[in-house]
């Protein structure tokens, strides 16, 4: 894993996107071929099947390490991450294994299913022959999580320093699925394998921040609802029918209401669009709890598929007939996305995204007002003569979400964060008052600058009541102001509520527990929003 | 029972028998001071007591004092306490401080580290019948390279930058991890030094400490004055206005911390080296047994999960609460 490590080194080493996309494309035109396919699928978030489980490595990890299983969970809080934890705590290789990247992984392609003992000899001679960083690696192999610090769009742009195919075409064909252990660097460039049901790389909207005015004039733009479902790409063409979600997850079997697309779409048909959980008696879509029901399940009971049926709602379309649109304006294909509807039988679960009708920017904003009532989130404005562009590009797509829900809230518990967060205190519990209690009713990590947590960590060291593992209980003192993006009743949760989106808006130095919210106001905005 | 031979108060750790205080960081009338670190060694003390190599960088921060060197490993009678200083390999002058009362010896660590760094007087361990030590680095994921090796890479992304026409700025604390990098380092090209780091480079120089010549960045010195230069900066300076005189530059940071991959990323500068002046996990571990201490009272760093592990490893152990940390290290603030 020299090569590899060394790569690891370089990107993990510098902060400037020349460099990293320099290191890149140096290793794509020197690596053995074969480790240049794993690194573009680790790369792009395919990872090998987990041949080890996470309290299996622990446990072998401690036992190796020599230290009590406590201890190591106490390394685990501070590290902030398994893998390097692993790395940190095992004394120093004892030989040395030259382990390139794709025998690696096809060491661990083999483990997988074996007895435990078979894989942790293994995984225990991996350990001791690696130098400190390939063992870091390694691990990262075995737990699945890896996260390099370079985006998706960097990566494309090296395969495409290194190998002189456009960008763009090279980030279509790393689309969908791939086998990185069948196929040879050749045929992952040229696009060989995997055609049939590849989908684009989605077009993404940037935050609208402030008003549309500046824009330009209103009829240059589309404006719909924008939908609080999961976005997802239909594809049928000859031999092929796949639903595709944005993070390029196969989700065709998860969706078996909208299997019978595949009967009466065209062949050569690529829809963009949003798949929600649909009430069929009110004609809008059912709230997103609903619809998260059914995204963890492999196989889908029948009563879920009653309780939420899944439908689709089309905005756009990427190719017709077997032809590409994505270079013709948004208007023409929204013309042919909806001739191509408006032929489908009326009761399939396909629809078009209706179009927001707005004379000027005032009557828009006055509409957004109202996303709430058709169960959206706000809305979307996209520039009607742009092309279909991959990625976030900006300008040409905007999303101009409802301003959040606000309650102020407590702090009541508090742990460390992961990753780069490691060892700061990020990761938050907060309770508004019931009575005379403090309820807890959500977690949030988010919204505060990394010096508000570095004084919040300082501060909950010096304020612990008490220890949980990982989790401090702090003195009832601090408020902030949490924001989400919809409510709902929800048996798990102790408070009986569940929030959608929860972040901290701000810190509110200016407050007191005695200025927080109560369970009772809650409730109030979940009444509302029904 | 006795007295105790030392006692945990508000002021810091206190000898009742010989009425003074180790560390303390309120104003009292008689301090005895483990080294010249800001933390350790604070102003409004009556009288301090510390060793001739560690006095003139406490009289160089502090200004006008009352205070006296003792020799290392020299013993005073103060009261009812014998007391005597020796070497804790932390930064030059550093000591860990031994007290003895009726034959029972306490010994307080302050900062410290095992390995010899080339300049800071190495770590002898003391004898003890209890052993108070500081624990900044006390978990087992924290464990250091030899300092030649990190020392080699170092060197080697100095000359990979110097190829490169960029100078190098490495952060890293102005007293003690400057002048021992610039002890360690080999002469691959000029070496240009902060204000805060000059200053103090000049103290243990005119000490005696063997330090090369070092030349302190003024308006005049440029990337173009000085092609190919290793600048050496307090961890503040790395990213400012300061660095950016230099032309193009890589930054890196030197510190234990560094081990830390998300405390390295979340300071965005990339490159981190691991070097420490405080002991790593297997450093404290051999220090304590070293002592022969029954009792260990820890401070600084990962008190909860290392006394636990102290106890399980049979010792008699406790924590000493400071001041400013509570129970935990302050990794939110990298002052290492």
């Amino acid at each position: 894993m020299k090569h590899f490590a060394a790569l690891f080194a370089a990107l993990d080493g510098s902060t400037k996107t020349g460099a990293k996309t320099a290191a890149l494309a140096d290793y794509f035109r020197t690596a053995p071929e074969a480790d240049r396919v794993w690194t573009v699928a680790l790369l792009t978030g395919r990872r090998p099947k987990r041949a080890v489980t996470a309290t299996e490595l622990r446990l072998w990890a401690a036992q190796a390490a020599g230290i009590p299983d406590w201890l190591f969970e106490e390394s685990y809080a501070v590290a902030g991450d398994l893998a390097e934890t692993i790395a940190l705590l095992l004394p120093p290789p004892v030989t040395s294994t030259d382990l390139a990247l794709d025998q690696a992984i096809r060491g661990l392609i083999q483990l997988t299913g074996q007895p435990a003992e078979m894989r942790r000899a293994a995984v225990l001679a991996a350990w001791a022959g690696l130098p400190p960083t390939e063992r870091f690696l390694y691990n990262k192999l075995l737990t699945g999580g890896f996260r390099m610090g370079v985006a998706r769009g960097l990566v494309t742009r090296a395969l495409a320093e290194a190998t002189g195919v456009e960008d763009a075409i090279l980030a279509h064909r790393l689309m969908g699925s791939w086998d990185p252990s069948r196929l040879t660097f050749q045929a992952l460039i040229a696009g060989d394998a995997g055609a049939d049901a590849r989908p684009y790389p989605f077009a993404l909207a940037s935050p609208l921040e402030g008003e549309p005015d500046t824009l330009g004039p209103p009829q240059d733009w589309l404006a719909e609802w924008k939908w609080d479902g999961i976005r997802g790409q239909l594809i049928t063409r000859p031999g092929a029918f796949a639903l595709w979600s944005r993070g390029e997850e196969l989700i065709t079997d998860r969706f078996p209401d909208l299997a019978p697309l595949a009967d009466f779409l065209p062949q050569g048909t690529v829809i963009d669009g949003e798949i929600l959980a649909w009430n069929a008696a009110d004609g809008r879509p059912l709230p997103f709890a609903a619809l998260q029901k059914r995204i963890g399940r492999k196989t889908v009971p029948k009563a879920l598929l009653a309780e939420a049926p899944a439908r689709i709602l089309a905005y756009d379309l990427l190719e017709e007939g077997g032809r590409d649109l994505r270079t013709q304006p948004l208007s023409l294909r929204r013309a042919r996305l909806t001739a191509i509807l408006s032929a489908l039988p009326p009761d399939l679960p396909l629809a078009l995204s209706p179009a927001i009708d707005f004379p000027d920017w005032a009557s828009l904003a006055q509409t957004r007002a109202q996303a709430r009532n058709a169960a959206a989130e706000g809305v979307m404005l996209k520039r009607a003569g742009s092309p279909y562009t991959g990625g976030r590009k900006r300008g040409d797509w905007w999303k101009w979400k409802l301003d959040p829900f606000c309650v102020d809230a407590v702090l009541l518990y508090a742990q460390a964060g992961h990753g780069r967060r490691a060892n700061l205190f990020t990761d938050f519990t907060f309770g508004v008052r019931d009575g005379n209690e403090l309820v807890a009713f959500t977690k949030a990590y988010s919204g505060l600058t990394d010096a508000e947590f570095a004084q919040i960590t300082r501060w909950v060291q010096s304020h612990t009541l008490e220890r949980f593992g990982p989790v401090r209980k702090v003195p009832a003192e601090l408020v902030f102001e949490i924001g989400f993006e919809g409510i709902q009743p929800s048996p798990r949760h102790k408070s009986g509520l569940a929030l959608r989106f929860p972040r901290m808006l701000r810190w509110r130095h200016d407050k007191t527990v005695a200025d927080i919210d109560t369970l009772d106001s809650l409730r109030a905005l979940f009444q509302a929003e029904r | 029972m006795a007295d105790p031979v030392l006692t945990f108060t508000e002021r810091g750790i206190y000898c009742p028998l010989g009425d003074f205080y180790i560390d303390p960081w309120r104003p009292v009338p008689r301090a005895l001071i483990t080294h010249g670190h800001s933390d350790h060694a604070r102003s409004g003390m009556g009288r301090y007591l510390a060793t001739d190599q560690a006095l003139p960088v406490i009289r160089h921060r502090l200004g006008p004092i009352t205070a006296e060197g003792v020799a290392y490993g020299e013993a005073r009678q103060i009261g009812g306490a014998r007391v005597s200083f020796h070497p804790a390999g932390h930064v030059p002058g550093s000591a860990q401080i031994r007290v003895e009362v009726a034959g029972e010896v306490w010994t307080v660590s302050g900062d410290y580290k095992t390995e010899a760094d080339g300049l800071a007087e190495p770590f002898e361990p003391v004898r003890s019948h209890a052993f108070i030590s500081e624990c900044t680095f006390g978990l087992p994921i924290f464990r250091w390279e030899p300092q030649p090796a990190v020392i080699a890479r170092i060197a080697d992304w100095w000359h990979a930058n110097a190829a490169q026409g960029k100078t190098s700025i490495l952060g890293a604390y102005s007293f003690g991890k400057a002048q021992r990098l610039l002890a360690a380092l080999p002469p691959l090209g000029p070496i240009l030094t902060h204000a805060a780091v000059e200053d103090m480079t000049q103290v243990l120089r005119d000490q005696g400490y063997p330090l090369p010549p070092t030349t302190r960045v003024t308006p005049e010195v440029t990337a173009k004055t000085h092609p190919g230069a290793l600048a050496i900066a307090p961890p503040a300076a790395l990213g400012s206005a300061w660095a950016a005189r230099l032309g193009q530059v890589e930054e890196a940071f030197v510190s234990g911390w560094m081990a830390l991959r998300g405390i390295r990323r979340r300071r965005a500068l990339g490159t981190g080296f691991v070097l420490s002046d405080h002991a790593d996990w297997p450093g404290l571990n051999d220090a304590i047994r070293a002592t022969g201490a029954e009792r260990v009272f820890v401070t600084h760093g990962y008190t909860a999960p290392f006394r636990h592990w102290l106890e399980s490893e049979g010792y008699d152990a406790g924590i000493v609460e400071t001041q400013f940390t509570g129970d935990d290290a302050e990794p939110a603030q990298v002052t290492e």
